[in-house]
């Protein structure tokens, strides 16, 4: 990849509805990846259920931190422990954090809770692994081919095709803070 | 929000972070500090590539070992089950091998009567002599057939060869007789093969799937569940039957909310419309199949307008979707499920469904059901058994069932209790109970405890102290799957391939893995002669070697792949069929031989009374039913059942979500008590529960007492004249508010 194409990497995430079913595969993946303490997860799945017996329909989304673009959760931490790091991930710096949770109460997401180490923890894309030329662990393990993960600013990304050919939406786009997680619908 | 966001953090911030926020000076010197991608460190030193027993799929993962520890599996992406994926059970594995309640020493009962928890630990030694004592004496005074064996898991090989050179055929699993026997039967009297697990379905190419209560999503066998969403992702459709809003039947072109019990009128109207309307593949058909005839006969009053007063699907949905399902043919698949033991006419309703696959001439097709290919490893060198293993069904006066396939679990039950079945000669005396909580497999629990009471001998051979272990005189705890080698597993499927179970971490505590157990109690047994390999990495070894297989390659990879063999028409498949007649045989003349019905008749099935509701059970993704609900891991993200329930119905009864309450069936057997879920997806007659929870062994010190066991409500059953096997979904129940119960209240009283 050229030096150009890295300095304006945007890493972005698509969830296809239409695919997932909710196994919660990614959320198991994504806790032993990371080793996320018991009683906590760093994604979850959303099954939103529309009308009444038998006219029903159903859209299943499997949500994480949205990496936004502009995040409100870096813009509020007092101490610069929640920064941008490579290609916009959002990521929290373990020994910078003082748990105050200010971060949480900005994010739109709900997608923060605090380590029992004390510092804030979330998604983080798995960049440990991006930065391997890995997939994120919730990606690699997804039974249904529902996640696709990679550099939303380099067209040849199958993350820009499926944003190019698919309809798609975000959450809580009124936020205004960009998210970079899309559903396909 | 009252508070502003600033106000917020000063508060919360209590100190550091509004001194941090107010002093820019602060900020930069943190600044200062490059940022950190911490890595969480789960890689592993060591790689050991195995393959999974979450469930019975036998799904390719690579397990991440570092400083002893398993820290995280991961699908293997040469392994043609896993394709480097997994479902959430797979990537759950530490959570068994790490459960604090895991069997950790041999146990032998103290007290006489059986179920009373009161155990004492033993060496292997005593609990091995204890063992073979029993087993020669049982073999001594009735025969070596008055011993079973139940087995669930790919483990079980090597108690099947103990019981085999014991002398006993007694080989039987619920996983038949209590779930796929019917499916299995009716497609091997229609095309003579049955589909096997996993099963040799194309959903991958379908152009239309459809599901007759079948919950694809839910049920997450992870091949199938990949195919199913490949098809889907490639404009395939799907066709969903179920009184359940299922998460197939949100992504599918039609739902059809059946009535309970009726899906064989739907089927029978199905095969009206697309034989009335020429719509069946004509060709295939003639080449390939025998009894059109007689089916167009038998059809010709089952019009969609009769279908529609007994399944409350309309007329013109039927229709429609039968011109939908013939459209798409050949690559037009009806599933024949899996758990298919439902309402007693099983083999029959598995019969329509195969005969709707022959006239879409699915069979053997891209798109359908394809035919398997399998590597072949030689056996390992043994003597052959001193006698043919017998069986209780060959005894003089056993009930037979013309077509069952394999011994029946509840048969082998019933055959324990003198006068039951059996009324000369010698009940069966022993069980060993290998990986199959029966309690909560079995229905009628009153009769399989009655039969527990009667034994001789109970061996438990378990990893848990599911319900079973609790009644058993002596329990033998074996390593995990993670812990142990197992045998080879040549898988039959579309692409020949084979893969090996090896030891990723020793054994812990004093488990001990399943191949050494058998070993033990053969040479106990006068049987060594059988078990020649001095372990169970040796044993795999030489049959591999023996075989021409790459050992190392195998070890290191996990998999070993043949070269690929043509498993449908479109890659040279030459279409065969191994009836008596070599045909597909619509209209069965082996049924009509044997008294039963040559082509599926409609049963009207007993409908539940106001106020009742039919108690239906399935899955939920991150369970294997009673195995992994004790699991803690996947307990993260579902622990306890709830019982589904129609909002008009909820309010007719005065119920609300989320309240406790307490099922009472048709004979007055209560559940315990459970949450109520309330949703419109489902039917206004009838109720749904996850199935596997209300354990009451204490020793699950996690899952004894979260939700309910709904096994224990199956009092009635409907056996199948065909295939022995019990339908299941013949209950009815009335729900009660348990007052003053909170499920946390429930589950301190359990």
């Amino acid at each position: 990849m050229s030096a150009a194409k890295t300095a304006t990497k945007r890493y972005a995430m698509t969830v296809d509805t239409r695919q997932c079913v909710g196994c919660k595969a990614c959320v198991l993946a994504c806790k032993a990846e990371n080793a996320v303490p018991d009683g906590f997860c760093r994604q979850w799945i959303v099954e939103e259920i529309r009308g009444e017996f038998p006219k029903l329909s159903a859209e299943i989304r499997s949500e994480r931190c949205n990496h936004c673009t502009d995040a409100p959760c870096v813009k509020n931490c007092p101490t610069g422990a929640s920064h941008v790091n490579e290609g916009g991930v959002v990521l929290v710096t373990h020994h910078k954090c003082s748990g105050c949770k200010a971060c949480i109460a900005a994010c739109p997401y709900d997608a923060r809770f605090v380590h029992p180490e004390g510092y804030v923890d979330k998604c983080t894309f798995c960049l440990h692994r991006v930065q391997k030329g890995l997939q994120p662990a919730c990606v690699g393990v997804c039974p249904t081919g529902t996640l696709t993960f990679g550099d939303a600013s380099d067209p040849e990304s199958a993350v820009s095709a499926q944003l190019r050919e698919r309809s798609s939406k975000v959450n809580h786009p009124e936020s205004g803070a960009g998210p970079n997680v899309h559903f396909l619908v | 929000m009252a508070t502003s966001r600033r106000e917020f953090i000063q508060i919360g911030g209590a100190g550091l972070g509004a001194a941090a926020l107010g002093s820019g000076l602060t900020t930069k010197w943190w600044g200062l500090d490059p940022d950190v991608v911490h890595d969480p460190g789960t890689d592993g030193d060591q790689v050991i590539p195995t393959f999974c027993e979450l469930c019975f799929w036998k799904c390719g993962v690579l397990a991440h070992v570092k400083d002893g520890r398993v820290t995280k599996l991961v699908g293997n992406p040469e392994h043609p089950l896993s394709r480097g994926r997994l479902c959430p059970r797979g990537t759950g594995g530490t959570g068994l091998l790490y459960d604090p309640d895991r069997l950790k020493k041999p146990l032998l009962r103290k007290s006489t009567k059986r179920g009373g928890q009161d155990f004492e630990e033993v060496s292997w030694e005593k609990a091995l002599d204890f063992t073979a004592e029993k087993l020669l004496k049982i073999k001594k005074e009735c025969g070596p057939d008055k011993v079973a064996l139940f087995s669930h898991g790919f483990g079980g090989s090597f108690f099947k060869h103990l019981l085999f050179a014991y002398g006993s055929g007694n080989v039987t699993a619920p996983s038949y007789g209590q779930c796929r026997g019917p499916r299995e039967v009716g497609f091997n009297l229609t095309y003579g093969a049955s589909l096997g697990s996993p099963e040799v379905l194309d959903i991958a190419h379908s152009r239309c799937l459809t599901l007759i209560g079948s919950h694809l999503g839910e049920n997450m066998h992870n091949t199938q569940v990949q195919d199913f969403a490949q098809m889907i992702a490639k404009g395939g459709e799907l066709v969903v039957v179920d009184p359940r809003f299922s998460t197939a039947a949100g992504k599918a072109r039609y739902w059809l909310p059946i009535r309970p019990g009726t899906d064989m009128a739907l089927l029978l109207a199905w095969i009206h419309v697309i034989l009335g309307e020429g719509l069946y593949d004509r060709d295939y058909v003639e080449k390939n199949a025998i009894g059109l005839e007689e089916l167009r006969a038998h059809v010709a009053d089952k019009t969609p307008e009769w279908a529609f007063t007994e399944t409350t699907i309309p007329a013109s949905t039927i229709v429609e979707t039968a011109r939908f399902i013939a459209g798409a043919r050949p690559a037009s698949l009806i599933h024949p499920g899996r758990h298919v033991t439902w309402y007693g006419d099983d083999v029959q309703r598995s019969r329509a469904i195969a005969i709707l696959n022959a006239l879409l001439g699915s069979w053997g097709r891209r798109g359908g059901i394809f035919v398997p290919t399998q590597l072949n490893v030689p056996k390992y060198p043994v003597p052959d058994y001193a006698e043919k293993p017998k069986t209780t069904q060959d005894a003089p006066d056993g009930v037979v069932y013309p077509f069952a396939e394999e011994v029946l679990s509840h048969g082998v039950c019933d055959a324990t209790v003198p006068g039951r079945i059996m009324t000369k000669g010698c009940p069966v005396k022993g069980w060993i109970v290998y990986g199959s909580n029966l309690l909560q497999a079995l229905p009628q629990r009153k009769n399989v405890e009655e039969a527990i009471q009667k034994l001789d001998l109970l061996v438990a051979i378990d990893v848990l102290p599911a319900e079973i272990v609790g009644y058993a005189d002596v329990v033998l705890p074996e390593a995990t799957y993670l812990e142990r080698w197992d045998d080879v597993a040549p898988v039959p499927w579309s692409e020949p391939f084979l893969a090996i179970r090896q030891q990723v971490v020793p054994p812990m505590y004093e488990s001990k893995p399943g191949w050494w157990i058998a070993k033990e109690l053969a040479n106990r047994l006068d049987l060594g002669q059988y078990f020649p390999w001095e372990s169970g990495e040796q044993m795999v070894t030489d049959r591999l070697k023996a075989g021409g297989y790459d050992v190392e390659k195998l070890k290191a990879k996990g998999v070993v792949k043949g070269a690929p063999v043509p498993v449908r028409t479109d890659e040279g498949l030459e279409l065969a069929f191994h009836t008596p007649s070599k045909k597909i045989e619509l209209y069965s003349k082996q049924m009509a031989d044997a008294g039963l019905p040559p082509l599926p008749p409609w049963t009207r099935h007993e409908q539940p009374a106001d106020g009742q509701f039919r108690l239906l059970f399935g899955r939920t993704p991150t369970h294997t039913f009673g195995r992994t609900t004790n699991n803690r891991f996947l307990s993260e993200v579902y622990s306890e059942n709830e019982v589904w329930l129609n909002a008009k119905a909820a309010k007719e009864q005065g119920l609300v979500h989320g309240e406790i309450v307490t099922l009472l069936n048709q004979d007055g057997v209560r559940s315990q008590p459970v949450k109520l879920k309330v949703t419109q997806r489902i039917r206004p007659d009838c109720v749904f529960v996850v199935h596997g929870y209300g354990h009451t062994n204490p020793g699950l010190k996690f899952a004894a007492g979260r939700g309910m066991d709904d096994q224990t409500l199956v009092t009635r059953i409907a056996v199948d004249p065909v295939a022995g096997t019990t339908g299941m979904s013949v209950n009815f129940v009335t729900i009660e508010k348990a007052p003053g119960t909170t499920a946390a209240a429930a589950k301190a009283e359990a």
